[in-house]
């Protein structure tokens, strides 16, 4: 069976390439090098996990999906895909990349959803936009590895309950120790903390709901489904920016790694949002293993 | 209210630098255009074969697409996100010219000041 080796959870800040990469030294924003520093310190927990395929947890920004036919779950079956879409690029500076897919993992996983009762749509067209390529860019840059794509629903309501959404995280992470491989799979999912975009409470020095955000980081540190079940609500989420129902692919991600503690959490305090890193291992922390190897050897 | 052929046309435009470029040159020209040659047809892909004629926009709806009201589109309910963007891409650059980084998305947000603390109109369908 296959190993899950990793789960990450993050948010996806399309200005990180672009304030990192695209800007020289000189005008960078003063928090660019520990940005920088963070999100490379984050790719090597998923490094660690010596990952050789990716399940990518992401949602379309009306990219590829419109109001004429709007799935609420999607998942990509192709032998390969093309990233980023002419207005990602003009407004955030994001990179292209042509990544390879794996249609057999693909396939169990879309079977084994509806097996257990999520029916979703799939696509043999899928073009991947910066919720999915933002993490690509922060803990995979090159690209490397095939990836199978999952498109949620977090942003033209209504959407599911956030139960669902753990739920769904739940059903995957079956699926994927069920595989029939040797692969080590990772899976790395994107949303958000509290955010607001087009309207009153963006682009300001903190995001929409700092507090909260502090709160949010805590409940998925601890793997606390309880009191996020408890207190997250569509309406609560609203309340924090009308944005950060994004936080539906983090309850997600949750529901993969399991109601577990994280084994690496980081964030950083922007102006407009916090960014959040996390990274669960089911299969144990490959990085206490280093150590002892080092300190064996 | 169709917030549905609203969110089209933002949809359409933004999609493609040429009708943005238009768009940004002559509003009421645009949104003529776009009225004649693309909301009668099924879907926002260009398709030009099947017609379609659920797609129509009311006089209030057409000002504001006109008028580049974004303030007007948030308080009828169109998306927020295919606001923003369409805007960012047609003045963020002249405003950067002119006023620094992110000005543009700052008076966008200063605009709707008066939206904090109260509930934000839907952007359900």
């Amino acid at each position: 069976m296959a190993t899950l080796s990793a789960v990450l959870a993050t948010t996806h800040h399309p200005f990180f390439y672009k304030a990192t990469e695209l800007t020289p030294p000189e005008e960078q924003m003063p928090q660019a090098a520990e940005w920088k520093s963070k999100v490379e310190a984050y790719r090597e927990t998923l490094t660690a996990a010596e990952p050789e395929l990716l399940v990518m947890v992401g949602s379309d920004h009306f990219h590829q999906f419109f109001y004429d036919n709007y799935p609420t779950f999607l998942i990509g079956k192709q032998a390969r895909y093309d990233a980023t879409f002419y207005n990602e690029i003009r407004e955030f500076g994001m990179p292209t990349y042509e990544l390879e897919g794996h249609e057999e993992l693909s396939g169990f996983m879309f079977q084994g959803l509806l097996d257990r009762g999520f029916d979703f749509s799939v696509s043999s067209e899928l073009k991947i936009d910066h919720s999915i390529i933002c993490p690509i860019i922060t803990t995979r840059p090159d690209g490397d590895l095939p990836i199978v794509p999952i498109y949620t629903n977090i942003f033209a309501p209504p959407l599911p309950s956030p139960k669902r959404f753990y739920d769904l995280g739940r059903a995957i992470r079956e699926i994927i120790d069920e595989f029939p491989s040797d692969k080590r799979v990772a899976a790395i999912g994107s949303g958000h903390l509290s955010l607001e975009l087009g309207g009153p409470r963006m682009f300001e020095e903190h995001g929409p709901d700092p507090e909260w955000d502090v709160q949010a980081i805590e409940w998925l540190a601890n793997g606390d489904i309880e009191s996020i079940l408890e207190n997250v609500t569509w309406e609560s989420m609203s309340t924090s920016g009308n944005a950060t129902p994004g936080f539906l692919d983090l309850i997600l991600m949750l529901g993969i790694a399991g109601p577990e503690k994280a084994a690496y959490v980081d964030d950083l305090d922007l102006y407009h949002t916090r960014e959040m890193y996390m990274t669960w291992y089911p299969d144990g922390d490959p990085r206490k293993a280093e150590h002892r190897k080092e300190a064996a050897a | 209210m169709s917030k549905y052929a609203v969110n089209r046309f933002l949809f359409q435009i933004d999609r493609d630098p040429v009708l943005l470029a238009a768009y940004k040159a002559d509003p009421e020209a645009m949104v003529a255009r776009w009225e004649a040659e693309m909301a009668p047809y099924l879907g926002p892909w260009g398709q030009t074969v099947e017609r379609s004629s659920v797609v129509t926009l009311s006089a209030e709806e057409r000002r504001m697409l006109v008028e580049h009201d974004y303030v007007g589109l948030f308080e009828m309910g169109a998306h927020y996100f295919l606001t923003l963007t369409i805007f960012i891409g047609i003045y963020e650059e002249d405003y950067m010219t002119s006023s620094g980084p992110l000005a543009f998305q700052k008076e966008y947000r200063d605009k709707l000041s008066h939206w904090i603390g109260k509930q934000y109109p839907s952007v359900a369908l």
